[in-house]
């Protein structure tokens, strides 16, 4: 039993930090650091999104431009994330947008693209060719199939992708506090630097739960968005990431 | 980044060629064995799923928690425990190459023909035979995939442990950020990703190497 005490007293320590009440106000509190990085992610995930959604779509549903689709995801893949952050430092700097929010932002937008662009075409190209002919046959105009075909029956796959986006950028949000970005990165940077394990730890554990929360919300919204007759053709083992 | 100095200033380049050779050589040993101990504890975990497929929803969705907890919050919950240590890296490395290999392990394993097997069971062999002779070389090329895939995502990520006081090519980085010095900011982030690229290319040799019967087949 006697290595199990440094631990209980270490977590009684994160207890007591996490209870401090001036933990929980003014700009480096707790819903402050969250609300940051929440709008952070949330502010680059749309524009990822704004940009990656269209071209994914037009190139899956034209079916064409699937070697440049399949490329982005791969290369998005070998970038590691600390080093777009690092890249988008001195595009920050030209662009005379200084340290923090700026360059974080600048770095998370493309690490969003991939994923949105790759499944978006993946799962435009997947739509049983039978289906569309079908409403072709009917007499859908193009338009028609995109919107009341394609995209309902891709949406699964879509929104998967938008997930896998809204996850990395949540956990890369936390990198952004290396480059004196707020959020809950703060915390770890901070209590890294001054050796405080109990922020440290505080600030890891939010950023976990977080990122848990953003996949579990997209699994939500996943479910309420997805036609029910789409779901249920859909094998359990379709969980593309 | 500061202003008048070049992106890259070549003379620093070429006065820490040892210094850049001693973090790639840091960089391919952590992911190296990250990607070792995590494809031999996913290959043991398959083969339990093989025999008892119940197995594989619960271990894939603790693997799957595992993957989305971001890296930086990984190493810093270990840290109160296992300190700025390399088994602290190791740990957060390892855990984040789990998903990826065994949903390709126990995916190519799945993805053999039935009749196959049967034929081969026919012929006498045991279970063993069957796992070694006919299932493990028929699931090659989807393992290589995800020992491919979990490769670069780990050599990207090994960066990251520089955080932690681990070196590697995010060292460089980490530096380069630190001081506003573009160069070993770059050398660092180009070097990874020219890693990835590298041990990748590598990775498919060496399947091709391993599977001469899929360049005599259909494609």
């Amino acid at each position: 039993m006697g290595a199990a005490g440094p631990v209980v007293t270490f977590l009684a320590e994160v207890y007591a930090w996490l209870m401090d009440p001036a933990h929980w106000a003014g700009s480096d509190g707790i819903p402050t650091r969250v609300g940051e990085h929440v709008q952070l992610s949330a502010l680059a995930l749309a524009v990822a999104a704004a940009i990656a959604l269209p071209v994914g779509i037009a190139l899956g549903h034209s079916g064409r431009g699937g070697f440049v689709a399949i490329n982005v995801a791969n290369i998005g893949r070998a970038l590691p994330s600390l080093a777009i952050l690092a890249f988008a430092l001195p595009v920050a700097f030209a662009l005379n947008l200084g340290l923090g929010f700026w360059p974080t932002f600048i770095a998370l937008v493309p690490l969003g693209i991939p994923p949105i662009l790759t499944n978006a075409f993946v799962a435009l190209r997947n739509v049983d060719r039978d289906v569309i002919e079908a409403g072709r046959g009917m007499g859908l105009a193009d338009s028609q199939l995109l919107r009341q075909l394609e995209l309902p029956l891709a949406l699964p796959v879509v929104i998967a992708g938008v997930r896998n986006a809204a996850v990395a950028i949540v956990a890369t949000a936390t990198l952004g506090a290396v480059v004196a970005s707020g959020g809950l990165g703060r915390y770890i940077v901070d209590g890294l630097a001054l050796r405080e394990t109990d922020r440290l730890f505080v600030g890891a554990l939010l950023v976990a739960l977080l990122a848990i929360v953003t996949e579990l919300a997209f699994g939500i919204f996943e479910r309420v968005a997805v036609s029910p007759g789409v779901r249920l053709t859909r094998a359990a083992g379709a969980r593309a990431r | 980044m500061t202003p008048g100095e070049p992106l890259i200033r070549w003379d620093w380049v070429q006065s820490h060629l040892p210094d850049i050779a001693q973090r790639i050589g840091e960089h391919l040993l952590l992911a190296g064995i990250a990607v070792g101990v995590g494809f031999a504890l996913s290959f043991v975990a398959s083969l339990f799923i093989a025999r008892r497929p119940w197995l594989y929803p619960p271990v894939s969705w603790v693997f799957g928690v595992l993957y989305t907890i971001p890296s930086l919050a990984l190493f810093s919950l270990l840290i109160p425990f296992t300190g700025l240590s390399i088994l602290t890296a190791e740990i957060g490395l390892v855990s984040y190459t789990l998903l990826i290999l065994i949903r390709n392990i126990v995916g190519g394993l799945r993805g053999v023909p039935a009749e196959v097997r049967d034929a081969a069971l026919g012929m006498g062999y045991t279970q063993r035979q069957l796992l070694f002779r006919v299932e493990l070389p028929l699931a090659l090329a989807v393992i290589v995939a995800g020992i491919r895939v979990a490769a670069v995502t780990t050599i990207g990520l090994t960066t990251v442990t520089a955080l932690i006081g681990q070196g590697g090519l995010g060292f460089f980085i980490l530096e380069g950020i630190l001081f506003f010095f573009s160069t070993p900011l770059i050398v660092g982030a180009v070097l990874s990703v020219v890693l990835a690229i590298l041990v990748d290319g590598a990775l498919v040799a060496v399947e091709r190497r391993a599977t001469p019967w899929a360049r005599l087949g259909r494609s």
